[in-house]
């Protein structure tokens, strides 16, 4: 019964989908109050089946019932726990509910915020949201449907991946979801601001937590994912260009720049057009990368199921596309720029080149990843285009942001004087070479090297110059230090959040320089008892041991470790040899530090345990890429916070 | 930035009291060149340096076999593309078609930063065809000056 | 007193905020700056359909995407000379490629953890093998990524009798541009490969394939 029940609950909310959405637009044009109403209703409806549906699938994968295919497919009785919930979203129809769940809940939130605080938005945004909840529930319902009865009955099921038996994939989908979700709400506002004409910044000041939190998502998504490929797919990187990297990766640049040019329409009244596409593109941009994952027309880590399901998807991006832009080139007129500045050297400049230079990274990316096709069509050869061509490209628009970081904050608005950028930015400057300076005596000759970590220090001065700065005048006027700065945080929390921020990617940047630049690795085949020696670490290989497990077949190495002498640890990297898969999973072991990390793969090994081949890296300071991450967060939750009445 | 490593590990080697290179290892360092520069033909986007697959760990054997046999990095290389085509190339080459790859996100930025300036002088054009509105004297002018010194930006 | 901001004032002052209801220049409510010029009509009016129309073209292309397979890529060997290998044989002995000239060979790439492909297809060249073996037609099998006890199980399974061999190194493997099991090449007298096969060889292919080649050249 199960897969009929959850089949027609999803129909069923289709439906609703449908009528809500006309409903909703309707009222708001022909100013029927009832009408709105009854799409409120149709909306709460929603929510509640496509939880019941979400319930059901997860108590069919608790008690095993392989009747339903996606059950089947992706446990089996030897998955654990914990593993059989998560598996709700291990697959391609169970993300989508997932995906369409959180599209509910965040509708609902919008009735009961804004329902009364935005009577001439509401009812347009409801419209936005239940259609493209309707476009959800029709691809659970036509090409892809979580609830599909297989018959017969099979005894077991295939079994959840083994790369996703894990703690970072149980949170990477959510946080991405959440992310991409989250984008959706300020699409529905500027799609309501188009209809209505309200075309001024009332769009962007209601949605801009929204902007934040789902910006700060798409982030952690994307920081789990490279923490996953770092400590599971055991090829010793967090980042490999793949296409279904790229396609989080894109929204998140074009996200990026919309959460930075809405800060200049707020207070210039400039770019209501460039923010509009922003937002657009930045929408159409989370379609597109599902639809990558979803299509089968890039091969990638992630490549999901093929079928029809890629041409809905085309369909609604081409909806979404043509009928945004569409939209905003019918109602052009109404947004013209109002401010006005008066020099090129300005805050106004360094934010439009921050966009430029992220819609650049953006379209960079999106470029490198559908050449390939663009090739096979014009010329009928394939090319591969990977990492080698995405870091040339990126690195030096990523150099420029880096600058622009330290610049954007303290310089003038409208125009800055000598006096102005003398007075913010001499001394961040002869810090950021005198650091690079410095680095250069100690050794480091690669000239990106040098050049990123002046910037990185430039930037970083020039934040705590600011702050230093707020603190001093506010200890002038007879605060104490700790609650003088602790009030600065709180009052401008925008402000200061938004430094956190950046000081959180700082860090993730040095990260991401030392990990490539100063990494060591090397290959080596040990007898047992036989050690190998890298970077001040000693390696000796002690032994095999085998096990069996609930649902695999491991093979564990021991290798004792030693650090210039003094013994560290025993680690236990090994292989997992799972029954439906065709290849064993390497299973890392590493030792995280936070200058740099130990990591050993077992490669090949003789069967009586007597030899085994290891690949060891030292990787240099990667541990900074999940430091910025948590101070990202501290910094969107400052970001976010109420604003306080200022003194 | 794989080619920097190879230059910064050889400088870095003071400041990591590593052991002493062992003959050959150059030639470890052309081979991860090489590697990196090949996309592992059974992953998906991974290069043969970082792919932990069985294949890439034969084709990492077939290039060190190939430099030792006398080829040069480029012949290497050549092999590769002559047994699976372009396809093999992380990164395809300059020519041709393939330009246009490489070319059109910098012609892109080219563009934008003379969008950009072209937009930030048509409004500041705007601005300049107005007339000031007060003068301020100057004891006024520094009181405002001192004030919004301490008043939160 | 609405004082315009002196434009050497401190540096962390929002301007802007100063700008905002108090310039004479921008009353509240918005509305064009005097002197300001509304962008040109005529390039405007088209052009902001510039972007809507962008899009097209990238549809098409997405569009496209759908009719090519991501995975199959056309092999730059077809109709050249097929790269001469020695094989040494589970048998024992060994076997090379130019012992077998003037006969058309059919070299097969599997893998015993290849499933379900190489375990459907195993059967169709062991039949394909007996029934063509006197006809001037060889079956070889290239062993890759196996191990020996692997291999020599799926060997048995399916009674394969054509000469196998394991590719320890993956030389062969590279020299026939092979990505992924099971792949087979059809080579024909003069030793030329004349078609590549990627994934489970059918009944109707393998037979269509050598009597053609047979035909040629006899």
């Amino acid at each position: 019964m199960t897969p009929e029940i959850g089949y027609a609950l999803t129909a069923v909310a289709l439906g609703l989908a449908l009528y809500g959405s006309a409903a909703a637009a309707v009222g708001a044009q022909r100013g029927r109050p009832a009408l709105i109403q009854s799409s409120q209703h149709a909306a709460l409806a929603i929510f509640v089946l496509i939880a019941a549906a979400m319930l059901l699938l997860v108590y069919a994968f608790l008690t095993f019932d392989f009747s339903v295919r996606y059950v089947a497919t992706n446990t089996n009785r030897g998955t654990p726990f914990y593993y059989r919930i998560t598996a709700l979203w291990g697959a391609l129809e169970g993300s989508i509910i997932l995906w369409s769940w959180m599209l509910s809940l965040f509708t609902l939130l919008i009735i009961l915020r804004y329902r009364s605080r935005q009577p001439e938005f509401y009812p347009w945004v409801l419209s936005v949201m239940l259609g493209i909840l309707a476009f959800f529930l029709l691809v659970m319902t036509v090409p892809a449907p979580p609830f599909q009865r297989l018959t017969p009955i099979p005894p077991d099921g295939r079994g959840l991946n083994p790369l996703l038996q894990d703690t970072g994939m149980i949170t990477h989908p959510v946080a991405l979801y959440l992310g991409f979700t989250g984008f959706t709400v300020p699409f529905a506002f500027a799609m309501a601001a188009l209809m209505t004409g309200k075309t001024g910044d009332e769009w962007i000041t209601v949605t801009r937590r929204w902007t934040i939190v789902a910006w700060y998502f798409l982030s952690l998504g994307l920081l789990i994912g490279g923490w996953w490929s770092y400590h599971v797919l055991g090829w010793g990187g967090y980042w490999a260009w793949d296409p279904v990297e790229n396609a989080a990766f894109m929204p998140w640049l074009t996200g990026t720049a919309f959460l930075h040019s809405v800060m200049i329409q707020e207070r210039r009244r400039i770019l209501k057009l460039w923010n509009l596409t922003l937002i657009i593109l930045t929408f159409g941009l989370t379609i597109f990368g599902t639809f990558l994952t979803r299509s089968g027309i890039l091969s990638s880590v992630h490549s999901f199921t093929q079928g029809t399901i890629g041409a809905f998807f085309l369909g609604f991006i081409a909806l979404v596309l043509l009928g945004g832009f569409g939209l905003v080139a019918a109602r052009g007129d109404r947004l013209k720029a109002q401010g006005e500045l008066d020099s090129v050297v300005s805050r106004e400049s360094a934010f439009l080149l921050n966009n430029l230079f992220l819609v650049a990274a953006a379209f960079t990316v999106f470029f490198g990843t559908v050449f390939p096709l663009l090739s096979e069509a014009i010329r009928g050869v394939k090319v591969s285009v990977g990492a080698p061509f995405f870091n040339l490209v990126n690195i030096p628009i990523f150099l420029a942001l880096i600058f622009l970081m330290g610049v954007g904050p303290l310089i003038a608005w409208r125009r800055a004087s000598r006096e102005n950028l003398r007075r913010n930015f001499l001394w961040p400057v002869v810090v950021g070479v005198a650091a690079a300076a410095f680095f250069r005596l100690l050794g480091v000759t690669h000239a990106l090297a040098l050049l990123c970590f002046g910037l990185v220090v430039f930037v970083t001065a020039t934040i705590v110059l600011d702050f230093y700065r707020a603190t001093r005048a506010r200890l002038r006027s007879g605060e104490r230090l700790l609650p003088a700065m602790g009030g600065l945080l709180v009052r401008q929390n925008r402000r200061y959040g938004g430094f956190v921020v950046h000081l959180g990617i700082l860090v993730i940047a040095l990260g991401v320089l030392g990990s490539n630049a100063w990494s060591v690795q090397s290959e080596t085949t040990l007898n047992r008892g036989e050690a190998f020696e890298i970077a001040g670490y000693r390696v000796r290989f002690d032994g095999l041991a085998a096990s069996e497990e609930s649902n695999h077949f491991k093979v564990t190495g021991t290798f004792t470790v030693a650090n210039n002498g003094q013994p560290l640890a025993v680690m236990y990297p090994a292989k997992k040899f799972y029954p439906q898969e065709q290849t064993p999973i390497a299973y890392v072991d590493y030792l995280m530090g936070l200058r740099e990390d130990l990591y050993l793969v077992l490669g090949d090994f003789a069967r009586d345990g007597s030899q085994a081949t290891i690949k060891v890296q030292v990787n240099r300071m990667v541990t900074l890429i999940w430091l910025g991450g948590l101070i990202l967060t501290l910094g969107a939750a400052l970001a976010i916070l109420p604003e306080r009445k200022k003194a | 930035m794989r080619r920097a490593a190879a230059a910064l590990i050889l400088l870095l080697v003071p400041l990591l009291a590593w052991a002493a290179p062992t003959p050959g290892s150059v030639n470890e360092d052309t081979v991860r060149e090489i590697a990196a520069q090949l996309r592992c033909v059974v992953c998906q986007n991974l290069s043969v340096a970082d792919s932990p697959s069985e294949m890439a760990n034969q084709m990492r054997g077939i290039i060190r076999e190939r430099l030792q046999a006398g080829d040069t990095p480029e012949q290497v290389v050549a092999y590769f593309v002559d047994k699976y085509g372009e396809w093999v190339l992380l990164s395809p080459r300059p020519r041709g078609f393939n330009l246009l790859v490489w070319v059109l996100p910098f012609a892109g930025i080219a563009v934008g930063l003379v969008a950009v300036l072209l937009l930030a002088r048509r409004w500041s054009r705007r601005a300049a065809s107005e007339p000031v509105a007060e003068a301020i004297d100057p004891a006024t002018r520094e009181r405002i000056r001192r004030e919004m010194a301490e008043l939160e930006p | 007193m609405s004082a315009r901001p002196v434009s050497e004032g401190p540096a962390n002052v929002d301007s802007g905020a100063f700008e905002r209801g108090l310039s004479p220049r921008n009353p509240p409510g918005g509305g064009i700056g005097r002197g300001a010029k509304p962008p040109s009509e005529g390039i405007w009016r088209w052009g902001k359909w510039a972007i809507p129309l962008s899009v097209v073209p990238l549809l098409i292309l997405l569009a496209y995407g759908f009719r090519t397979d991501p995975r199959a890529i056309p092999s730059p060997l077809v109709g050249r000379p097929a790269a001469p290998f020695s094989l040494a044989l589970f048998d024992g002995g060994r076997l090379s490629l130019n012992d077998l000239k003037g006969k058309v060979v059919v070299v097969n790439f599997w893998a015993s953890w290849c499933y379900p492909a190489c375990y459907e297809e195993a059967p169709v060249l062991e039949g394909g093998w007996r029934r063509y073996k006197d006809r001037g037609v060889v079956v070889v099998g290239v062993d890759i990524q196996d191990t020996e006890e692997a291999a020599r199980k799926f060997m048995k399974q399916f009674s394969i009798s054509f000469p196998n061999g394991p590719d320890p190194g993956g030389k062969i493997s590279v020299d026939y541009g092979v990505y992924g099991v099971p792949e087979t090449f059809f080579i024909d007298r003069t030793g030329r490969i004349r078609k590549k096969h990627v994934g489970a060889v059918t009944e109707t292919l393998f037979t269509g394939e050598v009597e053609r080649l047979l035909k040629e050249g006899s």
